[in-house]
């Protein structure tokens, strides 16, 4: 009896690693030199039972099994390090972590906060749990009035609002400077309210890839039903979703993050951006704008457009910077990850942001402004730090 | 058939439940309505003085070993019959672990119709009418009470415990009861709450701490406003992560979700991944020195002065009222 | 072990709740459908029972908008048979109508244990376990947050106010009202229900005749009136204190 279930375990193990090739570039983790790199550049490698390079190395002995009866793999938040700084370009983020989360999920083995997240995105479309129906509500009494689709039928633009820049009170902020900045602009742009749901992406990365299809064909009906030329975002995930993964599910579109979408209009934004800010700002490269996507000047060139800005860079910048830990599921793993570690990427990056004596920590990812405001809390020289996204910066520049 | 009113009175351990009395003082008030009177019922073994405040007019006590602690299944099979020999103009229950595993019951069983979740009754001239509260207290539902005889739960929060006590014992008939074989439901024992580690969630009395509170020494006026109270204290992150307050403790989208009486939040802002968690509350009381803080958006009463300054003399005064 | 769980979906608390033109009932225009929180742990305990003792759960459900949805949902978890129940249910049927109609079905099944959700929110004629257990003649104890089966005997946990807890021994077969299961209500990915929706097929029993004598009649229903913002108390410590003391008072806090 004890071999046979030896037996099962190496050939689910075995199962398993053939499944990883699936995903692109996937069959580069048979290349994996076992150099750890991953494991130390990982924010919470310290305190995985099982860190990426190990993962591999047990996946090579047939044992995952002892993968799955652990829970460290929450600490992972997808940000994308490991899959940067391998030498041999293996997709672990995405080919190994996504794929050991899916095994997760599918064996029960959730922590409830993201259950509750999966939940949440099912039944009402948003991970926070609310009414679908109030998904347009940030938009309303504002001047001049935010264009629904489905009044509007065409425009130039689909504004692909988010979860978050929706519906959390403080990032509802960074929506309404960009609406803001739209109108301008002169853009001819709409927003599909209440008709939109989840881009699915941290959901995805978090091991419910049905979830994920789920959302992903609701919108796609919704895109499906106007006419537009491309769809731009705030939100880095949403880029994500839309630009590498919709496409695979037959959803395609062009489409850009706001910093590019407003990189392209530099010499028109530029003289309406009149107001002076004298501060020292640091930029934090949100995670699946920079790392994933190799979008980094861009938002830095919009800072600069406000006269007095003194542009400073942390220590971690660009490609190695530190995620808020918010991505892939970070941020509904919060309480779980905070049990296991006691420390939080956002306050060691709240820290650094204050080595380099910043006034303004600027950012680009809703996921990030309760993030590091929380952490900011905790942080008693961090008093003064102030965190605006790009968007509320020079929508004050106006 | 008579116009009198039973109440079903609760007591666990040998204590009356507050809910016999709020039940007492529901049924003075369709007393008035049907002209009979107030009948307290007590099931119980040697338990006759438990009766002595019951602002009632007659109370019929059935004493049996088997009725010494509450079991579902001795205390159906008294009733069923008092109930039936009787027919009183109406029965209250409480909607609680007691009363909900009788009343469903007797309804199915005497053929009476039953009524749920009340919150309050009423009496214009004879008609005898009832309000509940559903759906999480955000609808009300009112009607008249069916004749001749209905079976009503109710809900605590329509009546003060005061309001059906009394100082004068009321008279007290002693029923015979039924033999009680074969019952299927007996009580093992009883298993005292911890007092290590509370469930907040279960908790109905939460005195809240949040980032107000600003070092850990100052967590001990909260302890002592929530001894005074006789709740429990708990906290948003910023206290639950420094380490002063147990993990057990935190309230939050990463923590618990609570749904107590009365959640006397100080020093929280109300930000949304705590907001959502106490939404479930009756009643929440903030105390905090930002009158923009979006706990007000949520608060049934707030105030912006200072905590350190309020809190000590809040405690001081609930003591008084306690004892006085 | 043979193991039913009679479930039933209400009115989900998160959209915003509407009175009807007549005023005597909810709006159900706007109105989404979720199912009975105590009855998910309902399930999630009938699932445990099998895990740990072996057999078979049913779940039992009258027919409503998602209806099939949700069973789909719990026979992923790994319920064995779900069971719709379709006649005239609409949303004002009560839990005496819904009572019956489950007595009818459960009889002829010979369940060694009934398991359903304590209370639902929207209960104006008690709660449907109790009036079940009474129409199928078995005994009822409810607020249950632990069950154990042996020899034919439940040995349950029973919930007090105060975190008092009384352990009952209850002769099978019997219905018991769920507050909470032993553990959390599991979760299952979206891949593992469209599955079921594949392989799984709901059982549908019709109901005749819906009965709902026993329940109140409904004269008015309406909201009660929400502030918009705390009433804020103003003055000296002491008098905010005196008034914070008195609102415990009202509450019944002392």
């Amino acid at each position: 009896m004890a071999n046979s279930k030896i037996t099962q375990d190496i050939e689910m193990s075995k199962s398993f690693f053939q499944s990883l090739f699936e995903v692109s570039e996937g069959e580069r983790i048979k290349n994996c030199i076992q150099c750890a790199s991953c494991s130390g550049v990982c924010p919470f490698g310290h305190l995985m039972v099982f860190p990426p390079g190990n993962m591999i190395a047990h996946l090579r002995a047939d044992m995952f099994n002892k993968l799955l009866a652990t829970d460290t793999i929450w600490l992972c938040i997808s940000c994308y390090a490991c899959t940067q700084i391998c030498p041999q370009k293996i997709p672990i983020t995405a080919g190994l972590m996504t794929r050991t989360k899916e095994e997760l999920v599918l064996a029960g083995n959730v922590p409830s906060e993201l259950q509750q997240a999966f939940e949440n995105s099912q039944r009402y479309g948003n991970v926070m749990g609310q009414s679908p129906r109030k998904r347009g509500e940030w938009a309303e009494g504002i001047e001049p009035k935010i264009p629904l689709m489905i009044n509007k039928k065409s425009a130039e633009v689909l504004w692909f609002v988010g979860d978050y820049p929706s519906y959390h009170p403080r990032v509802a902020s960074t929506s309404r400077s960009f609406a803001k900045l739209l109108s301008v602009l002169g853009i001819d742009y709409g927003i599909l309210g209440p008709e939109e749901v989840s881009d699915g992406d941290s959901q995805r990365l978090a091991g419910e890839k049905g979830l994920f299809e789920m959302l992903a064909d609701k919108n796609g009906k919704a895109f499906a039903k106007y006419e537009f030329s491309k769809i731009i975002t705030t939100d880095p995930h949403s880029y994500n979703a839309l630009k590498n993964v919709y496409p695979e599910l037959g959803i395609s579109y062009p489409v850009q993050h706001y910093s590019q979408f407003l990189s392209e209009r530099i010499d028109q934004l530029k003289p309406l951006i009149k107001q002076e800010l004298k501060a020292r700002i640091t930029y934090h490269d949100p995670c699946y704008l920079g790392r994933v996507n190799n979008v980094y000047e861009e938002p830095r060139n919009l800072l600069t457009l406000i006269p007095g800005v003194e542009l400073v860079e942390m220590v971690h910048n660009h490609g190695s910077s530190l995620c808020c830990g918010g991505g892939g599921g970070g941020m509904w793993l919060d309480g779980f990850q905070w049990e296991k570690a006691h420390a939080r990427t956002s306050e060691w990056r709240i820290n650094e942001a204050l080595q380099v004596e910043a006034d303004v920590l600027a950012i680009a990812c809703p996921y990030e402004a309760p993030r590091f405001e929380d952490a900011a809390k905790m942080n008693p020289k961090a008093a003064k730090l102030v965190v605006k996204d790009i968007l509320e910066l020079l929508a004050e520049a106006l | 058939m008579s116009q009198d009113i039973f109440v079903i009175t609760e007591h666990l351990q040998g204590h009356v439940s507050d809910i016999s009395y709020v039940m007492l003082a529901a049924a003075r008030v369709l007393s008035k309505g049907s002209g009979g009177k107030v009948i307290a019922i007590l099931l119980g073994n040697e338990a006759k003085s438990l009766s002595d405040n019951f602002a009632a007019d007659e109370v019929f006590y059935l004493d049996h070993p088997k009725l010494a602690e509450f079991t579902p299944d001795a205390y159906n099979a008294v009733l069923g019959g008092l109930i039936g020999n009787h027919s009183p103009r109406a029965v209250l229950f409480g909607d609680t672990s007691i009363g909900g595993d009788l009343a469903g019951k007797l309804s199915a069983r005497l053929n009476l119709p039953l009524i749920s979740h009340c919150l309050k009754v009423y009496a214009e001239g004879s008609v005898l009418k009832f309000t509940s509260q559903i759906c999480g207290g955000k609808i009300m539902a009112e009607g008249d009470l069916p004749e001749p005889t209905v079976l009503v739960m109710m809900v605590p929060g329509g009546y003060k415990p005061e309001e059906g006590q009394s100082e004068q014992p009321p008279k007290v008939t002693a029923i015979p009861v039924p033999g009680l074989e074969d019952l299927r439901i007996t009580l093992t024992q009883y298993i005292e709450p911890e007092t290590g580690d509370v469930d907040i969630s279960k908790e109905p009395l939460l005195i809240a701490i949040g980032r107000g509170i600003q070092t850990e020494d100052n967590i001990e006026l909260a302890q002592e406003l929530a001894d005074a109270i006789g709740g429990v204290v708990c906290g948003s992150r910023p206290v639950v992560d420094q380490g002063w307050l147990q993990a057990s403790r935190l309230v939050g989208k990463s923590g618990k979700a609570v749904k107590p009486k009365i959640y006397l939040a100080m020093g929280i802002s109300g930000a949304p991944e705590h907001a959502e968690a106490i939404t479930g509350s009756n009643m929440i009381i903030a105390i905090n020195m930002d009158s923009t803080a979006p706990i007000f958006n949520i608060a049934k009463y707030g105030t912006t002065a200072d905590l350190f300054d309020l809190v000590p003399v809040l405690t001081e005064q609930v003591k008084a009222a306690k004892n006085g | 072990m043979n193991i039913i769980v009679a479930i039933k979906l209400v009115p989900d608390l998160v959209e915003e709740l509407s009175i009807d033109a007549d005023g005597t009932a909810l709006d159900t225009t706007w109105m989404r459908l979720i199912i009975n929180e105590f009855d998910d742990h309902a399930i999630e305990q009938g699932i445990l029972l099998k895990e740990s003792n072996g057999g078979q759960v049913t779940v039992i459900a009258p027919d409503a908008e998602g209806i099939d949805d949700m069973l789909f949902t719990a026979a992923a978890k790994g319920v064995d048979r779900v069971i719709k129940l379709t006649g005239n249910f609409g949303t004002t049927t009560n839990n005496h109508a819904l009572g019956r109609a489950l007595a009818a079905v459960i009889d002829t099944m010979q369940p060694d244990i009934v398991l359903t959700g304590v209370q639902a929110h929207n209960d104006l004629d008690g709660p449907t376990g109790p009036l079940l257990a009474e129409f199928i003649k078995r005994p009822y104890v409810g607020y249950v947050a632990g069950v154990k089966v042996d020899g034919g005997k439940a040995q349950i946990r029973k919930e007090y106010p105060g975190g008092l807890v009384a352990d009952m021994e209850v002769t099978l077969p019997a219905v018991l009202g769920i507050q909470a299961a032993e553990k959390p209500p599991r979760y299952v990915p979206i891949s593992k229900v469209r599955q079921a929706m594949k392989t799984t097929t709901i059982e549908e029993q019709e109901i005749q005749e819906l009965t709902p004598e026993g329940g109140p009649t409904i004269s008015r229903m309406f909201q009660p009136e929400a502030a918009e913002r705390a009433t804020m108390i103003e003055g000296s410590e002491d008098e905010i204190a005196s008034r914070i003391v008195a609102i415990l008072k009202e509450q019944g806090v002392f």
